[in-house]
């Protein structure tokens, strides 16, 4: 037994009061949670704490929280884990970010998570009648989507979302990763019309920044980011669909000038971006010549700050052993599938025994 | 007054079955749910669901599975029922998008399960009941015709003065509001009551409401004594490890290294029914073969590790979270622990009660199809099955018929009974500690091993809380999510509860099925081969009554594994 002082954030919506802290003590082996020590305060001190809780096994997803500042389900929070980051020796719990408080613990999730899972049209759209018994699909297409389908609407990526933060209107990191249950269900049949949907959103596919946030909290491995970042190659790779940030062009610069100079040729960078990955788009593509002129006061100065000299400019020392990182190339460009390594399948100390063959063109 | 042809209480997967079921019929639905849908106890099913699909196998090995395993208490026409519909419930759920695990050539694989003469459970890892209620809720979603009505608690049912079901009184619990349902027909579905045992696999919310509702307005309650210990729950937090585990092939060790179900079940093995295999670990640690902590050990190694994290996904987190184990590595302690309750409000093969115009389905109901104990992976198809049947029937029976008068007193007394809570000034427990003291009390007497003389200290026990559960004051005075007074109001459902299970484990003197009297060690099938209902009388107090079970094609036999 230990005791911990846990630090709540209170509010009470009908006392027309702001909201304000207050401290419990609490006694409880270590190896519980920080909602049984939320549950013991409740219990034994004031009735009127209001947290959502149900299952108490991370599965029903009621209790996600801020604990220490770190979103995260109550229920599966060890306090004497809680412990090691508390604040003056206080375990801080607060509400979710990102989400309009309704009393204490409890947040309104209508309109910041239930309206946008909506908005991703979260139900099958199979082609026509279905068969007498099953589709018929890979094994492998379902144990991928397992991982999407493991997402227990607990709303931590949502709270915790940097993005979500500054810009309220973005589809989120749930939603999209539901997106994802269906582009990657064999039996879907509207894949091309749901990823262009979300690309073509202001506020979908590519608002998101990649800060890890939502991996780090999510309590079921779902790794939304991940998500999201499978649905952009899945739009671009095999629709073709534009990518209004550029972030394929980046992509795919980045990864041209590595196979040719084994290094990177700044000046070439900004240009093949702009240019979908080719130096002479670059220079032909409307658009492209309108992000170049944009783009000017950076060259200028790049070069006023020795960055980039002409010269450099027009020689770029390639590797003296470029031929090793060609063969590298080489031997990935010439298999027939894109291999991604789902790493939610691995093996002992992080070796991947499993890896998912997406079965798509590579360009 | 909301108004709706079928009002449906309890959004897990017997109710949101039930309402979709109703709604293709063409009747105005509302779905009432103390939490969101998603945060149903049916979300934590983790195993698989059962169906003679496969073409090699047949809907009547699985329903002499199911008999069997009711230890010879489930009638048969129900289970045939059951059985019989099973293969298409799961491919409707798989054309609605459920993703369920496939075979090598890409149709629906099976994994071995309790009690089952062949493998016949189809899952989703072990998230099989999340993955089904997610996919149910999209439905509803779609079909935006059904009015949710979401984290309102329904505080009691109200008949018309014909005794017919007219509707029933629920709280907004968002702002504290209270309003009178208008309905033609009522379905419950509001789970099981784990929350009674301490411990037990069971979330907070399973407290028993509408078992208690329908025995508070006549409806009766039957085979309540017959309660399921799980077998591999952890110890302390009581948290669930799926059968599914044994159906991968993990094997159970005493403390002494020995795998001990070679003497109870020599044939099944770690696979026979639940009953057999929690009170063969509970002898074993009573006879002083388990571990310290009271537990045996669950292999789970012996799997392997690929297939572990694919299919075992779920309890690779639990075991890693909650007991600080890897069971790719090691071994994990576990016990019987409180799960489920074969019993509930009787209703027929359409849901239909006794008391017209109201419904029961899924693990709140008895038809009954589990008798005195339920095969793993049956409930998920149970809930799904009479889900359907009874929102149909329910559906069916509405269309045509006016709606019955519900008086508005309902809501009034409604209203100032939760006042009165509210108001109360403290004089007597906390409903915590009352809550604490019923639970280890029927975790004591009313477990794996039962006598005459726990039992009756249970009963008093029971009693005795009931009248301090009047005085219990709250905390809480406010309007605006006000948990402190719906726990009081589940307290009082939960001890309704517990006294008709106390009362039904009394009164048989027989073991069968997941029911062991220490004083009554051997099925008696000449005097006890019948249901016991408990139903309250004109005075209140519950009265016990008889109904047959019904024998279809096999007859009682001796029960072996």
């Amino acid at each position: 037994m230990a005791e911990y002082t846990l630090k709540i954030r209170r509010y009470d919506p009908e006392s027309g009061e702001p909201a304000y802290w207050q401290s419990f003590q609490v006694d409880l082996p270590e190896h519980m949670s920080v909602l049984d020590g939320v549950l013991q305060a409740r219990n034994t001190q004031d009735g009127s704490i209001g947290i959502r809780c149900s299952c108490q096994a991370a599965i029903c997803g009621s209790c996600a929280v801020r604990i220490n500042g770190r979103t995260g389900l109550a229920c599966n929070t060890k306090l004497s884990e809680a412990q090691k980051t508390a604040r003056d020796g206080e375990i801080v719990v607060e509400p979710m970010g990102n989400f309009p408080v309704i009393k204490d613990l409890i947040v309104d999730m209508d309109a910041v998570h239930w309206k946008k899972v909506q908005r991703v049209v979260p139900w099958l759209l199979p082609e026509g009648d279905p068969p007498e018994r099953e589709y018929i699909v890979p094994p492998e297409s379902m144990i991928d989507v397992t991982q999407t389908m493991a997402c227990i609407h607990c709303g931590a990526c949502v709270g915790a979302c940097l993005a979500l933060e500054v810009e309220p209107e973005f589809i989120g990191p749930a939603a999209l990763a539901k997106a994802y249950r269906f582009v990657g269900d064999p039996r879907d049949a509207q894949t091309e019309q749901r990823l262009r949907d979300l690309a073509e959103d202001p506020h979908g596919l590519y608002e998101c920044t990649h800060c890890f946030a939502c991996v780090e909290v999510c309590p079921k491995g779902v790794a939304p980011m991940n998500q999201i970042m499978r649905l952009r190659r899945k739009a671009t790779d095999d629709y073709g669909i534009k990518d209004p940030n550029n972030g394929y062009g980046h992509e795919k610069a980045f990864v041209d000038l590595i196979e040719r100079y084994g290094t990177l040729h700044e000046a070439q960078l900004l240009p093949r971006s702009y240019g979908q990955g080719s130096l002479i788009r670059s220079q032909i593509d409307p658009s492209s010549i309108k992000q170049l002129a944009a783009s000017l006061p950076t060259a200028i100065n790049g070069i006023k700050s020795g960055k980039v000299s002409p010269k450099k400019a027009l020689f770029h020392p390639k590797l003296p052993d470029q031929k090793h990182i060609r063969r590298i190339y080489k031997e990935i460009h010439s298999k027939d599938e894109r291999l991604e390594l789902n790493l939610y399948i691995v093996g002992e100390s992080g070796e991947q025994e499993g890896a998912m063959a997406e079965g798509s063109q590579e360009s | 007054m909301p108004q709706h042809d079928i009002l449906v209480i309890g959004a897990g997967l017997a109710g949101q079955r039930a309402a979709l079921a109703a709604a293709e019929e063409g009747a105005s639905v509302g779905i009432i749910s103390k939490v969101h849908p998603v945060r149903s106890h049916s979300n934590a099913a983790q195993g698989g669901i059962n169906a003679a699909l496969n073409p090699e196998d047949s809907w009547e090995s699985h329903a002499f599975d199911t008999v069997k395993g009711s230890d010879y208490l489930g009638d048969q026409d129900a289970i045939e029922v059951m059985c019989r519909e099973a293969p298409q419930v799961i491919l409707d759920l798989e054309h609605l998008g459920v993703t369920f695990h496939r075979n090598e050539e890409g149709k629906l694989g099976t994994r071995a399960f309790g009690g089952a003469s062949a493998a016949r459970t189809y899952y989703v890892a072990d998230i099989t009941g999340q993955a089904i209620l997610h996919v149910l809720y999209e439905q509803l979603l779609k079909h935006d015709e059904v009015v949710r009505y979401e984290e309102w608690f329904t505080t009691r049912l109200v008949q018309d003065d014909d005794g017919r079901i007219a509707g029933a009184v629920c709280r907004n619990i968002r702002d504290g509001s209270m309003e009178l349902f208008s309905a033609k027909a009522v379905i419950l579905a509001t789970g099981g009551n784990g929350q009674i045992f301490n411990p037990t696999t069971n979330a907070l919310i399973c407290t028993g409401d509408g078992i208690a509702m329908a025995y508070r307005i006549g409806a009766p309650l039957m085979d309540m004594e017959m309660i399921q210990y799980h077998p591999t729950t952890l110890a302390g937090n009581g948290l669930l490890i799926t059968e599914g585990a044994r159906g991968e092939g993990a094997h159970l060790y005493n403390a002494k290294g020995e795998r001990f179900m070679e003497k109870y079940a020599p044939n099944k093995m770690e696979l026979a029914s639940r009953d057999v295999v929690s009170r063969a670990e509970q002898t074993e640690i009573n006879e002083g073969r388990g571990f310290p902590d009271g537990t045996v050990a669950l292999d789970i190694t012996v799997v392997p590790k690929k297939r572990i994290h694919e299919a075992l996904r779920e309890i690779v987190m639990v075991a890693r979270d909650f007991a600080g184990v890897d069971i790719t590595r090691e071994p994990i302690r576990v016990k019987p622990g409180n799960h489920y309750v074969m019993g509930g409000v009787k209703t027929d093969v359409d849901g239909h009660t006794p008391i017209e115009g109201l419904y029961a389905a899924g693990e709140c109901a008895c038809v009954s199809v589990h008798g005195g104990n339920r095969l793993g992976a049956n409930s998920l198809l149970d809930t799904l099955v009479f889900g359907r049947r009874a929102g149909r029937h329910a559906a069916r029976r509405a269309l045509g018929m006016s709606m019955p008068q519900a008086s508005e007193a309902h809501l009034a007394d409604e209203e100032r009974m939760i006042q009165e809570i509210i108001r109360r000034e403290r004089t007597g427990r906390r409903v915590s500690e009352i809550k604490a003291e019923l639970g280890k009390t029927m975790d004591k007497y009313c477990a794996v091993f039962r006598d005459e003389e726990g039992l009756t200290t249970a009963l008093e026990t029971v009693r005795r809380l009931k009248e301090e559960a009047k005085t219990v004051a709250i905390d809480d005075k406010g309007t605006v999510f006000n948990q402190d007074c719906l726990g009081a109001l589940e307290l009082q459902f939960m001890l309704d509860n517990a006294e008709c299970i106390v009362l039904g484990a009394l009164e048989r003197k027989e073991s069968r099925g997941a029911q062991y009297r220490t004083d009554y060690p051997e099925r008696n099938d000449e005097q006890w081969l019948k249901h016991i209902n408990i139903t309250r009388g004109e005075d209140g107090t519950p009265q016990i009554s008889y109904s047959p079970v019904t024998i279809t094609r096999w007859e009682p036999a001796e029960r072996k594994y």
